[in-house]
């Protein structure tokens, strides 16, 4: 390479996008961001919650589109697109086309005046079509930037010449009719293609009925559950009333090869129970029907969140995919037709409104860009990569990420996006923090005596604004002492919001401010942020937590959730106005890395921090390399696992950055985030290293399935992984039966294990094509053969697989030759000989997973697998900060997953190395040595030994005499506080949770009762 | 003693910011329905919980109140919650020898993922104070 540019273009402003874009930036790289539509958000703007946590999207995506905007490393060039990239990785031109927005975003305040003025009316794409919008618009109120656009299309004057209302009503003369546009070109050193997917047009199904306005898209029916959508949230029928029964009918436009759409769309089944479920929320009379072939509940929480719905929501699940939707002729109502389980024979029932879970599919503006930026697709449409390098493209320096590679769900497209962005990152590791300016915040204010505190009360939407009596609470707080403003916001956290936030600093010369929203643990960074750029210090700001600890749980309780909203409020405020500015330093940090389990996991994990320049050390508990993935013997694509790891296996045994350390086990842990000390124990001999972070990868085992399915009572009954072996060395059953989910989904063991139905496949198709006369068997419950895999499960029918159903309760039972099954698709009763029996045992969690958490204080889920900080946007990383975590230790997953993670936690983990330095807290711990008695308490208690006793000489007027003060060390003082707790004098002040900001929470407290 | 029906206790729960206020975050996440009688104040660890704050709580009017941190093992400061538990021992005695009832302090391990643990407790000990009426330490006026 010639060349190379310190910057990179990242095609797609959704969720992958905005996270690659978030991940190099922090990296110290300059990202521009480019972005189809006037707003970034992407799909993941539109929907109202996410499952399995029914978290609200724009919640938690929010925060992102506001750090987006305001990151300086990011150049946002929205309603723009990509016209040609030229040139070779490290050294790339690309071709931008900028089109016109006929409003100049440098004038434009978004104030709106246009709005009303404008006569053109335009089916609102943000709400599907659901309501109106105006030729001049803002896709959706937290859009970002903030800018107009006039839709050139729709607008009269741009048409007919005629109107130019718009420009009259501007106060700012923003509007520009002569806007052309503009080409421009950027030099990029890589590009990281991220377009995400376009839902299905089932307007092309006729017999679906899209015609009729009660069948709904999903997508639509997303917009109706919104408090922003058309319908504030409340689910209408085109004749205004609220519907008592709706059903969903599930794979449209997925797994249907008739259309040439054969992929399952991995996501529908998840949503479509989170729409029922979300829905009967709404209203607890509803019934609802979800319509499928198998329901895809595969990733981390999901068959939990489905056996919830099912069992204790009563939302309806039945095995059977209508073939179209009927409309009365004369009632104009509709119906469905199909087939009833248990042999039921064909029934039909009444809805008042039908959901069409429409797939997945790639975009067409993502099949111009792969023509553009000459990257081969898969004979699916979506980009061709390989399962163990599931982000590179076939062109090399372009990557990809997300849904346009393959349908999957936000989790797994933020890992993809910050593996893409390490992979960019690792070619450009040298030109790191070349390109880029560090951000700059104005001086700070000083604070006065005068406690001026401004409290805004966020709506959230329908979240705090239907149970909470916001106006009351904003009333409550403006006489509060020392409050001197209060205000009400829609979304506190939006961009506009927090500009406003910064505004009534100045204007009302704010030295505090309290925000009353959600949960300071994922809000308040951007609140402190939004403070430093208002010219305040950031520990002046106080969350009030009134929606997870009041609106979401005293639905019912309007009223004292509402009194409740006001004491928080009371008590936030009192300690707001204790609060003093506090001060980070800058510390020196170890910036090498550690990773714990040689899978295909932590190998990637480990390759990819090594090739950015820093030094790693991989421990492996075994003497081999290649954890689970020894276990089997081929890929679900064909090729041998040997294949895939012996190049990977030398990369890490030769890499210069890498130490590796087999037969080893890490016994012990210090320090935190840029100093651990790690004890790591190699055949009896001690050794110790320092490193900055940690990533988990120590990967599942397969369940021995011991007392399932007569397995150990009799000889010829193997698990998948031992079939493989025997497959490979050859066997001659002939009869073969296998029965999924053995020992899986059952209440021991609740969660799905994801893989087995695709390895099931690949076995089976092995055996089938090894000898066509062979008899398999699938006895299963539901298949998950989810997004490209449904491939291998359409093979294998193809070939004479025979696929069998069975219910939890009336389980296959195994004797010594046969299998009496009850079959409850067909109601029957069979007897399958067999002479090999393969289970398809879930993967588990290692038992050592419960000390490696409490060594690195890290959580585990339920299932004792390691449980992530957030489920849906920040899969690879804990709350602890430093530490991470990929493959298998998360969660059951195929092999793409697991890299895709592994380069995931490597990007965070390197957002991290790469910084010049690390901030001390603010909050750290103090003694007065007036105070201080010289007992040494304080440092029993602290278990970082930040506090020290030091002999001092202390002069008064009449003696001079030696005693022992302590100290606190402040860049060791993690800021819990137990030392100003242990304190008997009351010397140690925890800074920002004093004494007297605590007493006064416990005051204000009082005061309300 | 009180016999309105409509009495609810008022309750403080100390929170540690990495584990039960986590857990109460979940809570409302999972939308586990819980009685309004709970105030929450948050601190970096239980460890930060000086007995004075509890006992103030109590003579500012509480009917209860709640010591909560991370489960023994999980403490994010390493063990900031075993000083928490030898604190708590110091002040249950010395409540008791004010003549408080048992059921009006409790020490409990709730981690970030237990919303439903968070959500019953709160339940469970709001209809145990409930039952016990208002707190004798209660300052004169207060409900
Ligand atoms: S951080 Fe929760 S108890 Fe210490």
């Amino acid at each position: 390479m010639s060349k190379l540019v310190g910057a990179v273009a990242v095609a797609g402003g959704g969720v992958a996008g905005i996270q690659s874009a978030i991940d190099l930036a922090n990296s110290g790289l300059k990202v521009y961001l480019i972005e189809n539509s006037t707003s970034i958000g992407g799909k993941m703007a539109q929907l109202d919650k996410t499952f399995p946590t029914l978290d609200c999207s724009m919640c938690t995506l929010s925060p992102k589109l506001a750090e987006v905007a305001r990151h300086p490393n990011i150049e946002l060039l929205t309603y723009s697109e990509i016209t040609g990239i030229e040139g070779e990785a490290g050294d790339f031109t690309v071709k931008v086309k900028k089109k016109a927005t006929f409003v100049d975003p440098n004038k434009c305040t978004a104030c709106g005046l246009c709005v009303p003025k404008c006569p053109v009316k335009v089916p609102d794409e943000y709400n599907e079509g659901g309501n109106n919008r105006k030729a001049i618009y803002l896709a959706f109120p937290q859009a970002v930037p903030r800018v107009y656009t006039i839709d050139a299309e729709k607008c009269l004057y741009l048409t007919k010449g005629k109107c130019g209302n718009c420009a009259k009503a501007c106060e700012n003369d923003a509007i520009n009719y002569d806007d052309k546009g503009e080409e421009i070109e950027i030099n990029v050193g890589s590009v990281i293609l991220s377009t995400g997917f376009e839902p299905f047009d089932a307007t092309q199904l006729e017999q679906y009925r899209m015609d009729h306005p009660d069948v709904v898209t999903s997508m639509q029916f997303e917009r109706q559950l919104s408090s922003s959508g058309p319908f504030e949230g409340h689910i209408t029928l085109s004749d205004g009333t609220h519907p008592k029964r709706i059903a969903w009918i599930q794979c449209i436009g997925s797994r249907s090869p008739e259309i040439g759409r054969r992929n399952c769309s991995s996501v529908c089944c998840m949503y479509a129970t989170k729409e029922a479920m979300v829905a009967m929320e709404h209203d607890s009379e509803l019934e609802t029907t979800i319509f499928n072939i198998d329901v895809r509940a595969f990733g981390k929480g999901f068959e939990e969140f489905y056996q919830k719905a099912k069992n204790e929501k009563s939302v309806r699940f039945i095995n059977s995919r209508p073939s179209g939707v009927e409309v009365d002729p004369n009632t104009n109502k509709l119906s469905l037709k199909y087939e009833g389980e248990d042999g039921n024979g064909t029934c039909r029932e009444e809805f008042d409104m039908v959901v069409l879970s429409i797939g997945l599919t790639p975009s067409k503006s993502s099949k111009q860009l792969v023509d553009i930026a000459n990257v081969e697709m898969d004979d699916l449409g979506f980009v061709k990569t390989k399962i163990d390098c599931p982000v590179e493209t076939t062109r090399p320096g372009i990557f990809v990420s997300g849904a346009m590679q393959a349908p999957k769900d936000i989790p797994d497209t933020v890992a993809d996006a910050s593996g893409a962005a390490s992979k960019a990152s690792s070619l450009l590791s040298s030109e790191r923090g070349k390109l880029v300016t560090e951000k700059q915040y104005p001086t700070e204010k000083e604070i006065t005596d005068e406690i001026r505190t401004g409290v805004v009360v966020c709506r959230c939407g329908i979240n705090i604004g239907s149970i909470v009596d916001v106006p009351d609470v904003v009333n409550y707080a403006k006489d509060l002492s020392g409050v001197v403003f209060a205000k009400e916001e829609v979304y506190a956290c939006s961009s506009d919001s927090l500009a406003g936030i910064a505004d009534l600093v100045k204007e009302h010369d704010l030295n505090r401010v309290v925000v009353a929203s959600c949960t300071p643990r994922t809000h308040e960074p951007l609140f402190r942020e939004t403070l430093m750029e208002a010219g305040l210090n950031p520990y002046m700001f106080e969350l009030a937590n009134i929606r997870e600890h009041c609106s979401w749980v005293h639905q019912n309780e309007k009223d004292k959730a509402t009194k409740k909203a006001k004491d928080i409020v009371r008590m936030s405020v009192s300690r707001a106005n204790l609060l003093q500015p506090l001060y980070k330093e800058k510390v020196e940090f170890n910036n090498s890395g550690l990773v714990i389990g040689g899978g295909i996991a932590g190998m990637n994990a480990t390759i990819d921090i090594a090739d950015k320049g820093f030094h790693v050390t991989l421990v492996e508990k075994s003497a081999e390399l290649g954890g689970l993935l020894n276990a089997y013997t081929k890929l679900q694509d064909g090729r041998s696992t040997s294949e895939v790891l012996e190049p990977i296996i030398g990369r890490v045994r030769s890499h210069d950055n890498i130490t590796l350390m087999t037969d080893t086990e890490l016994v012990g842990l210090e320090g935190s985030m840029g100093k651990f000390t790690a004890h790591l124990k190699k055949a009896g001999v001690d050794e110790e290293i320092q490193c900055g972070v940690a990533i988990i990868a120590t990967g599942a085992n397969e369940l021995v399935p011991e007392g399932y399915f007569s397995y150990g009572k009799y000889p010829n009954i193997v698990t998948q992984s031992k079939l493989e072996h025997m497959i490979d060395e050859g066997t001659d059953a002939k009869d073969i039966v296998f029965i999924q989910c053995a020992g899986g989904r059952n209440n021991e063991r609740p969660y799905c294990s994801r893989a087995c139905c695709t390895v099931a496949m690949k076995n089976a198709i092995r055996l089938k094509e090894g000898d066509p006369d062979r008899n398999v068997y699938v006895l299963y419950r539901d298949i998950r053969t989810f997004g490209r895999w449904e491939d291998l499960y359409t093979q294998a029918r193809e070939l004479g697989v025979v696929f069998m159903r069975y219910t939890e309760d009336k389980e296959p039972e195994v004797g010594e030759k046969s299998i009496k099954m009850y079959d409850s698709l067909l109601n029957m009763d069979f007897d399958i000989n067999y002479d090999l029996l393969a289970l398809s045992a879930p993967l588990v969690a290692p038992e050592t997973n419960e000390g490696l958490g409490s060594l690195f204080k890290v959580p585990l889920d339920s299932n004792k697998f390691f449980l992530e900080a957030h489920i849906k946007l920040r899969p690879v990383e804990f709350a602890t900060e430093g530490v991470f975590l990929c493959g298998t230790a998360q969660a059951p997953k195929l092999v793409d997953e697991a890299v895709s993670q592994a380069l995931a936690a490597a990007s965070r983990a390197c957002t991290i190395l790469s910084s010049d330095f690390l901030e001390t807290i603010g909050n750290v711990s103090v003694v007065d040595p007036e105070l201080c008695i010289g007992c040494g308490r304080c440092t029993m208690v602290c278990p970082y030994k930040a506090p020290e006793l030091k002999e001092v000489v202390v002069e008064t007027e009449e003696i001079t005499y030696t005693t022992k003060k302590c100290e606190i060390n402040p860049t060791v003082c993690k800021g819990c506080g137990s030392c100003a707790a242990e304190c008997p004098t009351g010397a140690i002040t925890s800074r920002h949770y004093t004494a007297p900001q605590i007493m006064a929470v416990i005051k204000a407290y009082g005061e309300g009762l | 003693m009180m016999t309105d029906k409509e009495w609810t206790p008022k309750i403080v729960a100390f929170c540690c910011n990495w584990c039960s206020y986590g857990g109460a975050d979940t809570a409302g996440m999972g939308r586990f329905q819980q009685p309004a009688s709970t105030r929450v104040i948050r601190v970096m660890c239980s460890g930060r919980i000086d007995p004075l704050h509890v006992f103030n709580a109590f003579l500012e009017g509480a009917d209860a109140v709640l010591v909560t941190g991370c489960h023994i093992g999980d403490c994010h400061y390493v063990n900031g919650n075993e000083k928490t538990e030898v604190r708590y021992q110091f002040l249950e005695e010395m409540l008791q020898q004010l003549g408080l009832e048992p059921d009006r302090l409790h020490l409990n391990w709730i981690s970030a993922s237990e919303g439903e643990r968070f959500a019953n407790f709160i339940k469970d000990v709001t209809a145990k104070v409930k039952e016990l009426g208002p707190s004798p330490l209660k300052p004169a006026g207060v409900k």
